[in-house]
């Protein structure tokens, strides 16, 4: 006891330090010129009309290609954690949330796929979109919390990875047909862009909602 | 004109104090929640902190630290439900949703 009168405000003393000496070092960081003239420079040859997205899917492709790898990764270390429990909330009686959720999740599709759309020329793009379309379903998982509309183990495994792997199998062929690995033909960069975003926005909306569930549900068997 | 100056060091202020909010949230407070809710004060300052480096560089704003930070909010969400879930883990095995007291040492 006497320990714990002692440490907090030591441990508030050394917060105190470290705010100050992290402030004194951001405060001094040196003029830098950055990576926007580069990005600027390569912009015809990208495919896509926005910086961000174009560092996103084009020039660091290999970096977002990984950050999929680590939603399905994160998904499947919450399955081998064990069953999901039930959520605990009774079905909600009267017409108003269904009503409401009949008309709001229509929007909510169009407006992640109006996100993932825009993300070319644009703020937006595949994680946006696929965090409104996530948004969407948990709301409907949470309406439904008796019969929930959960589709087959395979269904699930397959969305889950789609995003990731049409990715890889994009940046293979780049690397096939001469344009390295996660390279794309400018001529046909907008296009590829696009339908890894589509794909890549299916598999986002289905993790986040497999994440909010917080462990497998009953059709989802162990082992192979 | 002072007011251009002073805006991205703002950011990087504010993200330095989210930052060491967090640590010492994560070092004093025992609840497991907190200590997830304070990793994810921590990271917001940090991504605080690289959009203000990406709005204070010369030649307009730097797309790079942008992409970083988005990637970086994707992985924090993804880390951070699995880490509710690993806390609901320790609370059905111990009964607490906390570290315990001591160490084993003591």
């Amino acid at each position: 006891m006497i320990r714990r009168r002692f440490t907090s405000p030591l441990v508030l003393l050394m917060s105190l330090t470290l705010a100050g000496l992290l402030i004194v070092v951001v405060l001094d960081l040196p003029p830098q010129p950055g990576l926007a003239a580069p990005v600027a420079d390569a912009m015809d040859r990208s495919g896509v009309r926005h910086p961000v997205t174009a560092v996103l899917l084009n020039f660091r492709g290999y970096d977002t290609f990984l950050e999929l790898a680590v939603l399905m990764l994160a998904v499947l270390s919450i399955w081998s954690l064990g069953l999901r429990d039930p959520i605990p909330a009774r079905p909600v009686q009267g017409p108003v949330l269904h009503g409401t959720l009949r008309h709001l999740i229509p929007v909510a599709v169009v407006t992640g796929g109006y996100l993932v759309w825009v993300g070319s020329s644009d703020s937006g793009g595949a994680f946006q979109g696929g965090a409104v379309l996530g948004a969407a379903g948990v709301m409907l998982m949470l309406s439904l919390p008796r019969e929930m509309p959960m589709p087959s183990a395979l269904v699930q495994r397959l969305g889950l990875s789609l995003g990731a792997f049409a990715f890889l199998a994009v940046g293979t062929a780049g690397l096939l047909t001469g344009h390295g690995f996660m390279g794309y033909p400018p001529a046909w960069a907008y296009h590829l862009i696009l339908g890894i975003e589509l794909a890549a926005s299916v598999s986002i909306a289905l993790t986040l909602v497999l994440l909010f569930l917080g462990g497998r549900s009953r059709r989802v068997r162990h082992g192979r | 004109m002072a007011a251009d100056v002073l805006t991205p060091q703002i950011y990087l202020l504010c993200g330095v104090l989210l930052f060491v909010l967090g640590l010492h949230a994560l070092v004093v407070r025992r609840h497991l929640l907190l200590k997830i809710l304070a990793v994810n004060v921590m990271g917001s300052g940090v991504f605080m902190v690289l959009l203000g480096v990406a709005a204070g560089g010369e030649g307009g704003v730097d797309p790079v630290p942008h992409a970083l930070v988005i990637t970086g909010i994707v992985v924090a969400v993804s880390a951070t439900a699995v880490a509710l879930v690993l806390m609901l883990r320790v609370k059905a095995a111990t009964g607490l949703a906390r570290l315990p007291r001591s160490g084993p040492e003591d």
